[in-house]
C-alpha cells in the first residue's frame, strides 16, 4: 500500500511561509518620524484610506510625510469600496484621511457625518466649486470630460459644441465610450442633473440609437480612436496627456476637443480628500490636507498625472493645461454625483451597460 | 462541537446581511425584490450559471473520458494540460480576451471565459471517479453486446453522477459569485449589481437585500445537489482491485478527439497564458521592480498557505460529521458551509469588516482576520474533498478500531484521519489556489502595506499599466500551477501504480462520494 504523506510537508511549508509572512508585514510600518513639523506633537501613524491608484500618488504621499513630519500609512483601494468599508467601520475606524477619485464618494461619506468639518484656513485655498459647502471636504485635482477624435475622420471638429451634435445621423456607429466606467456615470448623472430625469433619458435613448462602441475603459477608448476604429470617443483629458507623455507627439494621432463650457458634456469632476470625525491626529490630518493643496503638490498633479490644479497659479510644466478657471462656468454641485444609483437604473434602462 | 465553530464562521455574512438587509425595513426589502431589474438579474444570473454549469460537465466529462478511457495520443499530457486553466485567474482571462476582441463582451464572453476558467472542477473529480470506478462493469455491458456508447452512457455515466454533481456544484457557486469576469465583460449579474450598487448608492441596504436572494438561490442550488447524491455508500470495501480499464479505440474519430482537446486548452490555456506572453515581451522596457514581485509573491504564499490550512482543519469535523451522520443538523451546517461560497468578496470582506472592527479590533487588518475571510470564501472547496475522502474509506476499518477499544479520538487521528489524508491535502492544494487567486477580499481586509500578486495586478492595470501588470499576472499563473500540476501529477502517477494498489483513496476528489 502506497499514501504519499503530503499533509506534512504542507504545514511545514506553512509554518516556514507564515512566519516569512509575518516578518514582511511588520517590517512595512514606514520610516522614521521627522521631528521638522509642529504636528510630530500627535503620537501614532496617520492613517490615510486612498481610492487614488498607488502608482500614480505613492511618490506624493512619501513627499507627505516628509513635510507632515509623522508615520503615514495608506491603504489602497478603489474609491467606491473605500468608501463602503468606511461606513462600515464607522466610529470605530482608525483611517484619518479619506482621498477619493470622485466627487460622490466623498459627498456620501460627508451625508453620512463620517467627515469632519475643515478649517477655514484649508478650504480657502480652493474655489468654492470645488470643495463642499459646508467644509468638509477638498478638491484636490480636477479632471475634465472630454472628446477625443481622429483628425482625419473628423475635421470638423470646431463646429462640435454640445453632446447633442453627437446625436447626428453622420455619427452612427463613430462614437467611443467606457459605459462600466465611474467618470461616464458622473456625466450621466451630470446630464440628469441639468436636463432632469426625462431629459436625460431622451438623450441615453437617442445615444444608445446611434450604436455607440462600448469599450472597457477609457483608455480603451482612447487606443481606439487613435487607431482610427472609431471617430470620436468620450474620455477624461488626462488619459490623452498621459498617452502623449509616454508615446511623444507623433506617436498619437488622437486629439482632444473641449465641448462648451456650459454643456454636461464638459464636466469637471475632482480627485479630492477629507479628514474623519473619529481621527484622533486631527492636527497632523489638517496639515496632510493642507500639504495636498500646497504648491508642491498641486505641481506634481499639474505635471506627473496631467489634472487640473485647484489652486490658482499653478501650471503644469511638462502638459499643456487651461488655467481650471477657464473651464468651469456652468459648474453643478459636485456633492449631487453621489446620485449614482438613479444613473445606474437609467443606464440600465436604456440599455447602455 | 468544533464543527459548529466552522458553521458559525461560515455564517457570519449571512448575520451581516440579515443586520443591514433589515435596516430598510420590510417595505425596502419588497421594493428592491419586486423591481423588473431584480427579476432580470435573476434571469441572467440563473441563465448564465445553467450555461456554464451545462457547458462545464459536458467539456469536463468528455476531457476526463478522453483522457482516462481511450486511446487519445498523448493522453497523460492532455490529461495534465486539461487541469491546467484552474491556475487562470477569471479576471486574467477575460482581461486577455476583452483586449484582444472587444466584440465578446456581453453574455457569449461571460459563458466563454467562465467555462474555459471553471471546467477543471469538473474534470478533476470526475478523472477521480473513473480512475477509481471498476471498469468489469463496463466489460460486462460490453460482453453482453451494448456498443461503446451505449456503455458510456448507462454505466459509465451513472458511477460518474457523483463527483460531476459535486463539481457541478462549484462551477455553479463559482460563476453566481464571480466578480472580475462578469464586470470586464460588461454582463449585468448579481455580483456585478451588487458591487455597483454600493458603489452608486453607497447605501448598503439594497446591495444586501440582493446578496441575501442570491444566498436563498444557492441553498436551492445546494439542497438539489445534495438529494441528487446518491445516499448509498460508495466504498470498495476490500476485495475490489482497481486496475486500469481496457482503452476504449476511437478509431477513425483519433483526430476529432484531439482537435476538440486541442481547442479547449486554446481557448482556456494557450489564449490567456500567449497573450500574458505578449505583454511581458511589449513590456520589456516598463521597468519591473523585482523586490516587489518578490515581495509580493511571498506574501501570497504566505497567507494562501494559511488560509489553505485554516480552511482545511475547520473542514474536517464538517466533513467527517457529513460522511458519517447525515443527521439533519448535520446537513444544516454542511449546507451553512455553502453559503458564504457563493456571495461576492466584495459582501465577505464587508462582514468581516463590521465583526472585526467590533469584535476583533486588535487582529482587524491583520493577517488572522484576512485568513479567516479565506475560510468563509473556500470552505465548501474543503468540505467537499474532506467529505468525499472520508465516506469513501471504509467504515469499517474504524469499527474495529473501536471494537480493540480505541476512543472516538484515537480512531479519527489514527484511522479515519490518515486513510482521508491524501484526498484532504488535495483540497488544502485546491483550496491554496482558489486563495492565491482571491481579490476584492483581500483587497479591504490585508495587513496595511501588504500586497499580494492579486492586488498588485489590480493597481497596475488601474494605472492603465498593463505591460507592468505582466510580471505579476505571469507570476500568479506560475504559483498557481504549481498545486494544480501537483494534483493531476500525483494522481496519474497513482493510477499508472494502481495494479498492485488497493488503497480506495484518490488524491483529488473535490466533493465526489
Amino acid at each position: 500500500m502506497r499514501r504519499p504523506h503530503l499533509l506534512a510537508p504542507v504545514m511545514a511549508a506553512t509554518l516556514l511561509t507564515s512566519l516569512a509572512a509575518c516578518s514582511t508585514s511588520e517590517s512595512t510600518t514606514g520610516s522614521a518620524p521627522d521631528e521638522t513639523a509642529g504636528a510630530a506633537a500627535e503620537e501614532g501613524t496617520l492613517l490615510i484610506y486612498s481610492g487614488r491608484n498607488e502608482n500614480l500618488v505613492e511618490p506624493l504621499l512619501e513627499q507627505l510625510e516628509d513635510a507632515v513630519g509623522v508615520d503615514v500609512e495608506v491603504r489602497y483601494a478603489s474609491t467606491s469600496e473605500l468608501a463602503a468599508q468606511l461606513l462600515e467601520e464607522g466610529d470605530a475606524s482608525e483611517a484619518d484621511i479619506f482621498f477619493g477619485q470622485d466627487a460622490g464618494a466623498l459627498g456620501a461619506l460627508a451625508k453620512a457625518g463620517m467627515l469632519a468639518e475643515l478649517d477655514e484656513s484649508v478650504t480657502g485655498l480652493v474655489p468654492e466649486t470645488y470643495r463642499d459647502a459646508d467644509g468638509r471636504w477638498v478638491a484636490t485635482s480636477g479632471r475634465a470630460r472630454v472628446l477625443a477624435y481622429d483628425p482625419e475622420q473628423v475635421p470638423e471638429i470646431e463646429d462640435i459644441t454640445e453632446i447633442d451634435q453627437l446625436l447626428e445621423p453622420e455619427y452612427v456607429g463613430a462614437v467611443g465610450y467606457a459605459p462600466s466606467n465611474a467618470s461616464f456615470h458622473a456625466f450621466v448623472t451630470a446630464l440628469r442633473i441639468e436636463r432632469g430625469e426625462d431629459g436625460a433619458r431622451q438623450w441615453l435613448e437617442d445615444f444608445a440609437a446611434q450604436d455607440p462602441q462600448a469599450y472597457e475603459n477609457n483608455n480603451a477608448v482612447l487606443d481606439a480612436v487613435d487607431g482610427g476604429q472609431v471617430a470620436l470617443g468620450l474620455i477624461n483629458h488626462y488619459y490623452w496627456f498621459q498617452k502623449v507623455a509616454e508615446l511623444g507627439e507623433d506617436g498619437v494621432s488622437a486629439e482632444i476637443h473641449f465641448l462648451d463650457n456650459d454643456d454636461p458634456g464638459a464636466l469637471v469632476n475632482v480627485a479630492g480628500a477629507g479628514v474623519l470625525a473619529s481621527t484622533d491626529m486631527p492636527e497632523a490630518a489638517a496639515e496632510a490636507i493642507t500639504f495636498l493643496l500646497s504648491d508642491d503638490a498641486q505641481q506634481y498633479f499639474a505635471d506627473e498625472t496631467a489634472e487640473y490644479p485647484v489652486v490658482e497659479g499653478i501650471t503644469s510644466s511638462t502638459f499643456e493645461l487651461e488655467p481650471l478657471a477657464e473651464l468651469d462656468s456652468h459648474q453643478i454641485d459636485l456633492n449631487d454625483l453621489d446620485s449614482l444609483e438613479e444613473t445606474l437604473g437609467l443606464l440600465d434602462e436604456v440599455g447602455l451597460t | 462541537m468544533p464543527a459548529l465553530l466552522a458553521a458559525a464562521v461560515a455564517v457570519l455574512p449571512l448575520g451581516y446581511l440579515a443586520i443591514r438587509a433589515g435596516e430598510g425595513g420590510l417595505g425596502t426589502a419588497v421594493e428592491v425584490l419586486v423591481r423588473e431589474r431584480t427579476f432580470w438579474l435573476v434571469f441572467r444570473s440563473l441563465g448564465l450559471t445553467a450555461a456554464v454549469t451545462s457547458a462545464c460537465l459536458v467539456i469536463g466529462v468528455g476531457l476526463a473520458w478522453l483522457t482516462t478511457r481511450t486511446d487519445l495520443p498523448a493522453r497523460r499530457t492532455f490529461g495534465v494540460v486539461a487541469a491546467l486553466p484552474l491556475a487562470v485567474p477569471s479576471y486574467v482571462a477575460a482581461y486577455a480576451w476583452i483586449s484582444a476582441f472587444p466584440g465578446v463582451a456581453g453574455f457569449w464572453g461571460t459563458f466563454l471565459v467562465l467555462t474555459a476558467c471553471t471546467y477543471p472542477y469538473v474534470y478533476l473529480p470526475v478523472v477521480a471517479a473513473l480512475r477509481r470506478s471498476d471498469p468489469s462493469l463496463e466489460e460486462v455491458s460490453r460482453s453482453l453486446g451494448r456498443s461503446a456508447r451505449a456503455t458510456f452512457l448507462s454505466v459509465t455515466v451513472p458511477q460518474l453522477r457523483p463527483a460531476a454533481a459535486a463539481g457541478a456544484l462549484l462551477v455553479a457557486l463559482y460563476t453566481l459569485s464571480d466578480f472580475g469576469a462578469p464586470s470586464l465583460l460588461r454582463y449585468d449579474v448579481f455580483t456585478r449589481v451588487i458591487h455597483s450598487s454600493y458603489r452608486a448608492s453607497f447605501d448598503r441596504t439594497p446591495a444586501a437585500i440582493l446578496a441575501v436572494l442570491l444566498v436563498v438561490i444557492t441553498v436551492a442550488i445546494t439542497v438539489a445537489e445534495s438529494r441528487s447524491r446518491n445516499r448509498g455508500g460508495t466504498a470498495r470495501l476490500g476485495g475490489g482491485v482497481v486496475r486500469p480499464a481496457a482503452a476504449v479505440p476511437l478509431g477513425r474519430l483519433r483526430p476529432v478527439a484531439v482537435g476538440l482537446c486541442l481547442a479547449v486548452a486554446a481557448v482556456a490555456l494557450a489564449f490567456p497564458t500567449g497573450s500574458l506572453g505578449y505583454w511581458l515581451v511589449r513590456g520589456s522596457s516598463a521597468s519591473l521592480d523585482l523586490d516587489r514581485l518578490v515581495s509580493a509573491a511571498t506574501s501570497t504564499v504566505g497567507v494562501s498557505l494559511l488560509g489553505a490550512v485554516v480552511t482545511t482543519a475547520l473542514a474536517i469535523p464538517v466533513g467527517v460529521l457529513a460522511a458519517r451522520y447525515g443527521t439533519r443538523t448535520v446537513r444544516l451546517v454542511e449546507h451553512a458551509a455553502y453559503a458564504g461560497h457563493a456571495l461576492p468578496g466584495i459582501v465577505v470582506a464587508l462582514a468581516l469588516v463590521f465583526f472585526g472592527i467590533r469584535f476583533a479590533q486588535p487582529v482587524y487588518q491583520e493577517t488572522p482576520l484576512l485568513v479567516l475571510a479565506y475560510a468563509v470564501l473556500f470552505l465548501p472547496v474543503a468540505v467537499g474533498a474532506v467529505r468525499a475522502s472520508v465516506a469513501q474509506s471504509p467504515r469499517r476499518l474504524e469499527e474495529v478500531s473501536r471494537s480493540l477499544g480505541a476512543g472516538v479520538w484515537t480512531t479519527l487521528r489514527r484511522v479515519t484521519l490518515p486513510l482521508a489524508g491524501p484526498g484532504i491535502a488535495a483540497g488544502a492544494a485546491l483550496v491554496l489556489l482558489t486563495c492565491m487567486k482571491e481579490l476584492p477580499a483581500t483587497l479591504l481586509l490585508r495587513p496595511t502595506g501588504t500586497d499580494t500578486l492579486a492586488t498588485r495586478l489590480w493597481t497596475e492595470t488601474g494605472a492603465g499599466a498593463y505591460a507592468a501588470a505582466a510580471p505579476y499576472a505571469a507570476m500568479l499563473v506560475l504559483l498557481a500551477a504549481v498545486p494544480t500540476f501537483l494534483l493531476t501529477y500525483a494522481q496519474t502517477r497513482r493510477a499508472a501504480q494502481s495494479t498492485e494498489d488497493v488503497d480506495p483513496q484518490d488524491l483529488m476528489e473535490g466533493g465526489s462520494r
